[in-house]
């Protein structure tokens, strides 16, 4: 399960390189500008992916534990 | 007398009885003064950690940043998102190896790592550096609250007078305990007041989000996006990595980690974090609303923008509540950095010419520094001209040096040798002064690409840093084998 780690990459390459695809005002989502709607959207699935690999990384039950 | 001192008041004074109420119960020494006792939960660690984020600068700067700017503000949250993301597999092994030799301060984890007290001095005086113009413009914007939002009653002067005197007062009893305490009052507050700020007014302007951003774009064509020139993509992601890389190379965010009790701790934080920036949304809100409802403000004066709005829009009282906010936001990152700042002169400059000191001299010296450090800051806010401005855009700069040395002390093997982190550190920091001081940019090149030219020039400090580090050590590594091999 050690490889799920890798999807730490994801909000890297959404944040820095998907701009690049994504720099336009319209259409805007719940309000927002698309751009700033894409940044927003990839902030909440960083917090989801983070939480997905601390639900499976064995060094939190660990010390949990002791 | 007017409506909003009253709330002024009480935010000075409930700052200077939580941060006094936080020694009950401990005796402060050295470890539970700077690093408290390593013993916080998720929640403190948490609280200091979003304390470093929601300073003054984000606060009035970050509006700012919308009102003068537009979309080249977003960077702010995407870059402090991929800081969160890479401390979750970088902070725990700092932490482990903090507490394993009982560190005190970020350059105690140089000296430890590359065995050199001389690094640590090196270190300690980047740190300084960069930590006093910061303290600095925690001042400067706390002067700047509460003449605003008291109206003129209180003068800039006079509030950063009473502002250093009560967090200093705070942080000599308290130490980190008081920024914990203080800090849960700011986050409580700032939390309300942002998060209504950014949907009130839009609403109360323009009907709403949708409505706002559709008159803004109809106003200014492109505000809402990276312009194509300029702080365009290649500005952004530059930007971005650059300071997501140097996040937590600041000294006071550094030594929060070491307050943490577990490394769980530091990676639940990694899960909350990046939700907690999203606040820095509706500071965005605020700004984008004041652009087109108090236009005209230009250069430093952008970062009035969200408090000339809260004049014009809601009544004396309720601006004291906003001003009283903002003061939370100046004391609270303010007491973090004036501990740091004298637990780095205590410990690693003191120390480094006395080190038959103990843990006890240590600890006095750093919380009698903790006035005089404020004094310099004072001083500097009030009289400071042009240097401090620039030692401020340096900073964090500065400290974003100490990133490759830092991150190779942590592999297994070590590359790095101590001659090349001073060297590297060196360079950078050297490279990050002369461009600096010279204005120089990618621009003025005129003959590269444009998307070169939009480029962090900090990118250069950095790469020469690297470059020096790696080739000095190589270089130190290959002198020193024959002689080992002699030696053997």
């Amino acid at each position: 399960m050690r490889g799920i780690r890798w999807l730490a990459v994801v909000p890297y390459l959404a944040l820095l390189v998907g701009p690049f695809f994504v720099n336009r005002a319209t259409p805007l989502i719940l309000g927002l500008p698309f751009l700033l709607a894409w940044i927003v959207a990839w902030i909440l699935i960083s917090s989801l992916i983070m939480a997905v690999i601390y639900a499976v990384d064995p060094a939190n039950r660990e010390e949990q534990e002791t | 007398m007017n409506g909003a001192l009253p709330f002024i008041a009480a935010a000075a004074l409930l700052a200077l009885v939580l941060g006094f109420l936080a020694r009950r119960g401990k005796d402060m020494n050295l470890e539970q003064w700077t690093v408290g006792g390593r013993g916080f939960g998720a929640i403190f660690v948490f609280l200091l950690l979003a304390g470093e984020i929601y300073t003054t600068f984000t606060f009035l700067g970050g509006s700012g940043y919308a009102y003068g700017k537009g979309a080249p503000a977003y960077y702010i949250l995407a870059y402090g998102t991929l800081a969160y993301v890479l401390s979750y597999f970088m902070l725990p092994p700092i932490w482990r190896y903090a507490k394993d030799n009982r560190l005190y301060s970020q350059s105690d984890f140089f000296v430890r790592k590359y065995d050199s007290p001389a690094l640590g001095v090196l270190v300690a005086l980047v740190d300084i550096v960069a930590l006093v113009p910061y303290l600095v413009l925690q001042f400067k914007g706390l002067g700047i609250i509460v003449e605003i939002a008291g109206y003129g009653a209180i003068s800039s002067t006079v509030a950063i007078w009473i502002g250093a005197i009560i967090v200093a007062a705070y942080v000599m009893v308290s130490g980190v305990h008081g920024s914990a305490w203080t800090s849960v009052a700011k986050d409580t507050m700032i939390l309300a007041i942002v998060i209504f700020l950014g949907l009130y007014l839009p609403i109360h302007y323009y009907g709403g989000l949708a409505q706002m951003f559709t008159a803004i774009e109809q106003a200014k064509p492109g505000f809402t996006v990276l312009p194509p020139r300029g702080e365009s993509l290649w500005w952004y992601a530059s930007t971005v990595l650059l300071t997501g890389l140097g996040f937590f190379m600041w000294p006071h965010t550094f030594g929060s980690i070491y307050t943490a009790k577990n490394a769980t701790v530091i990676r639940k934080n990694a899960i909350l974090l990046p939700l907690y920036q999203l606040i820095l949304l509706f500071v965005f809100f605020v700004g984008f609303a004041a652009c087109l409802q108090v236009p005209g403000l230009t250069g430093s004066n952008i970062d009035l923008a969200l408090f000339k709005l809260s004049v014009k829009t809601f009544d004396p009282w309720f601006v004291g509540v906003i001003g009283a906010t903002g003061i939370f936001t100046a004391l609270v990152p303010g007491s973090m950095i004036l501990m740091t700042a004298a637990t780095l002169i205590a410990n690693n400059l003191y120390r480094a010419v006395n080190p038959s000191a103990d843990d006890r001299q240590v600890s006095n010296i750093a919380k009698l520094l903790v006035p005089l450090v404020a004094l310099v800051a004072v001083f500097f806010t009030l009289k400071g001209g042009e240097t401090i401005v620039a030692l401020l855009l340096m900073g964090y700069s500065f400290v974003t040096q100490l990133f490759p040395v830092l991150v190779l002390s942590l592999a297994h093997r070590n590359i790095a040798t101590r001659e090349g982190a001073a060297a590297g550190i060196i360079v950078g920091v050297a490279t990050v002064a002369v461009v600096s001081l010279t204005g120089v940019n990618f621009h003025k090149l005129a003959w590269l690409p444009a998307e070169i030219q939009d480029l962090n020039i900090g990118i250069v400090a950095l790469a020469a840093n690297f470059v020096v580090l790696i080739v000095v050590s190589l270089a130190m590594r290959a002198s020193a084998a024959p002689a080992q091999a002699a030696a053997e």
